[in-house]
């Protein structure tokens, strides 16, 4: 089993303070991996640091085998690495399909072009009308982003996310501030989309988690103190005194 | 499956096009008056220029204040092409001489806007500002190329006429310029809908959403400037044919100032917003031009206005009443509409006369105190026209506050229905 994502000593700091301390990694590919901790643990830091948001201070990232380090994230992206965000981050004034239009053109090949008409593109048409369909979006078509509801926003997200086609999808608390249903909806959806791809998520939610997830770490003030399945993680007497606390017993 | 709808043939657009044509065409044939063939000749090398302008404003989210400098070098260059071919140094149609200004503008595009476009927001607007000043400036230091104060002049009628088309005649030229404004102005519409257009939109909602799906946003605004900096450059060299002469004006900061007023007024979120701009914008500094001294303080007052209540431009004005029309709910606004019109020409005009008699006080109330405004003659150094003025001009505005009560009530009662309606 070949490794898609690798971090190997990846350290942030901001100023004096050292937020990632020398964080080792490996996702291999096809694997759906949870990162938990508590607040300020820096697990949002390692996802701007590993989808090149942010600069390392130290250490190294390899997607595929191959350094990203110090790449600007459209060109991480364009290596086959797309993220979600914590704060939802669409586009507001297009409509649903025009966003998830927006994120089909590079991958197709479109890139820059102005001697195309996107009414034209057949390609990208179909594949962003597959994709709304598949995230449920499809009968709010024309509808402008922005006045999506807060779980529709957050199910657009996850659909710009994928539309590219990338093999390693990163989602930042895709079930953040979602009632319960919507929760497990979105937990379907994360588990339909992410099929055969390599998935790592920051996750509050514990149902969520120990759902979806093939393996997961926990970050505790920048760094992993344990990386295991999801039962090792359960019993794990380090994990539930840094972390679980009262919710473990 | 997901299935497609495909549009075969929008008939309304091809009606909308049709139209714009047409209109073009026979305007000329329509209003004879001295000034109008020089007017119209004027509104349609400027809708090129402000459709330009508003490839980075509009569809990209950058503020330009230099954007004079890829009309005006285009200008330029095509000045010094046409006394080079009318030299026979080389052969080439004056009717195709807008190409040498498009594709010097987009070279100074690639040259500047690779600079400029590095970041947008106030970065952008202040390197396009200190751009400006530079070319400004050179236009000064290079007066070989620049030809200093006087310009570069040069004649458009050359060589053998071809069906009886010399360009002598101004009429001939309007329609050389109808038929670029048309070529551009589909052009730049149907850039809109590519996925370059796209994404210039996508990265000036969100440039950081822009980058994490694949693309590099200094390129894209990068591209959308050369693009721009392209048909500007053929506008200047329409302007370059339309006067027979370049001047350091044509790269100026007054150029750059009017084209984003133009644009801004006729509503920068909008593709035909600037071509409603540009209309307003030279109608009145022609027409109003032609009858005062105060002409661009009329036009910084309708700026004012339209930055404060309408800063979707006439085109949101325009378009807001489109539903009200299709619910059949317009005759709710006849009333307050009509209210508002003559409470506010009292205003203006209160507004008109003190402006006016504070021009003739100030220049000429020691040669020539006398003076004429709506028909009245008038002493501007007595105090009745004065008192008459004020009075107007704050009665207009006490009464004006009504009408315009009047039309927001009017307003608040259609967007209550609309919302009732799609509720039900």
């Amino acid at each position: 089993m070949s490794t898609a994502i690798e971090l190997r000593g990846v350290t942030k700091r901001f100023g004096n303070t050292e937020i990632i301390r020398g964080v080792d990694l490996a996702v291999p590919r096809g694997e759906r991996h949870a990162i938990i901790g508590p607040n300020g643990a820096g697990k949002s830091t390692l996802f701007n640091l590993i989808s090149g948001r942010y600069p390392l201070s130290h250490g190294d990232i390899l997607l595929n085998g191959e350094s990203v380090s110090g790449l600007k994230p459209f060109q991480i992206n364009r290596k086959g690495l797309s993220r979600s965000f914590q704060v939802t981050n669409i586009f507001q004034r297009m409509s649903v399909f025009e966003n998830i239009r927006c994120a089909v053109l590079w991958t197709l090949g479109y890139k820059y072009s102005f001697w195309h008409r996107l009414g034209g593109l057949k390609d990208a048409n179909l594949h962003a009308e597959e994709v709304m369909e598949s995230i449920g979006l499809k009968a709010r078509r024309d509808t402008p982003a922005g006045v999506l509801s807060y779980a529709e926003q957050r199910a657009l997200e996850i659909g710009v996310t994928i539309a590219g086609g990338a093999e390693v999808i990163l989602l930042d608390e895709p079930t953040a501030g979602m009632s319960r249903t919507e929760t497990s909806d979105a937990v379907e959806l994360i588990r339909k989309v992410s099929q055969g791809k390599t998935l790592i998520m920051v996750e509050h939610d514990m149902g969520v988690v120990f759902d979806l997830a093939d393996k997961i770490s926990v970050l505790v003030y920048g760094e992993v103190i344990a990386s295991d399945v999801p039962d090792n993680i359960r019993g794990n007497k380090a994990v539930q005194e840094a972390y679980l606390g009262t919710e473990a017993h | 499956m997901a299935k497609l709808k495909y549009r075969p043939i929008n008939l309304g657009r091809w009606l909308v096009w049709g139209g714009t044509a047409l209109v073009m065409i026979i305007l000329p044939l329509i209003l004879t008056a001295g000034f109008t063939l020089t007017l119209l000749s004027q509104i349609g090398v400027g809708i090129i220029f402000a459709l330009s302008y508003n490839m980075l404003l509009g569809q990209g989210g950058m503020l330009s204040f230099g954007h004079a400098v890829y009309s005006g070098l285009g200008a330029y260059f095509t000045v010094h092409a046409l006394n080079l071919i009318s030299q026979g140094a080389f052969h080439f149609p004056v009717t195709l001489a807008p190409i040498i200004g498009g594709l010097a503008g987009a070279t100074f595009g690639v040259i500047f806007g690779y600079v400029t476009t590095k970041k947008a927001g106030t970065t952008f607007a202040m390197i396009s500002l200190g751009i400006g000043e530079m070319v400004f400036a050179c236009s000064l230091m290079f007066a070989g190329f620049f030809g200093g104060e006087a310009g570069v002049s040069t004649n458009r009628v050359m060589g053998q006429s071809f069906l009886g088309i010399t360009y002598g005649p101004s009429i001939q030229v309007y329609y050389l310029i109808v038929g670029w404004a048309l070529v551009c102005m589909a052009a730049m519409y149907a850039w809109t809908q590519t996925p370059l257009g796209r994404m210039a939109n996508a990265v000036r909602d969100n440039p950081e959403r822009a980058e994490f799906v694949g693309y590099d946003t200094h390129m894209v605004r990068f591209l959308t400037l050369v693009l721009s900096g392209f048909f500007a450059g053929i506008a200047g060299g329409l302007s370059c044919i339309n006067y027979e002469i370049v001047t350091a004006e044509n790269v100026g900061a007054a150029a750059s100032g009017g084209v984003l007023i133009a644009t801004f007024i006729g509503g920068a979120g909008f593709f035909f917003g600037p071509i409603i701009g540009t209309i307003v914008f030279f109608t009145m500094v022609t027409a109003v031009g032609a009858m005062t001294k105060a002409w661009l303080f009329y036009l910084g007052l309708l700026f004012l206005i339209m930055v404060l209540y309408a800063p979707g431009g006439f085109a949101s004005l325009i378009l807001m009443h489109v539903p009200v029309i299709k619910a059949r709910l317009m005759r709710r606004l006849l009333l307050p509409y009509a209210a508002a019109l003559v409470t506010g020409a009292v205003l203006m005009a209160g507004l008109v006369s003190v402006v006016e008699m504070t021009y003739h006080f100030s220049l000429e109330a020691g040669t020539a105190p006398g003076m004429k405004l709506f028909g009245f003659a008038f002493n501007v150094t007595s105090a009745t026209p004065w008192t008459v003025a004020v009075g107007l001009l704050i009665g207009g505005f006490v009464i004006s506050r009504f009408a315009w009560a009047a039309v927001g009530r009017a307003w608040a009662d259609i967007v209550h229905i609309l919302q009732d309606r799609a509720v039900v």
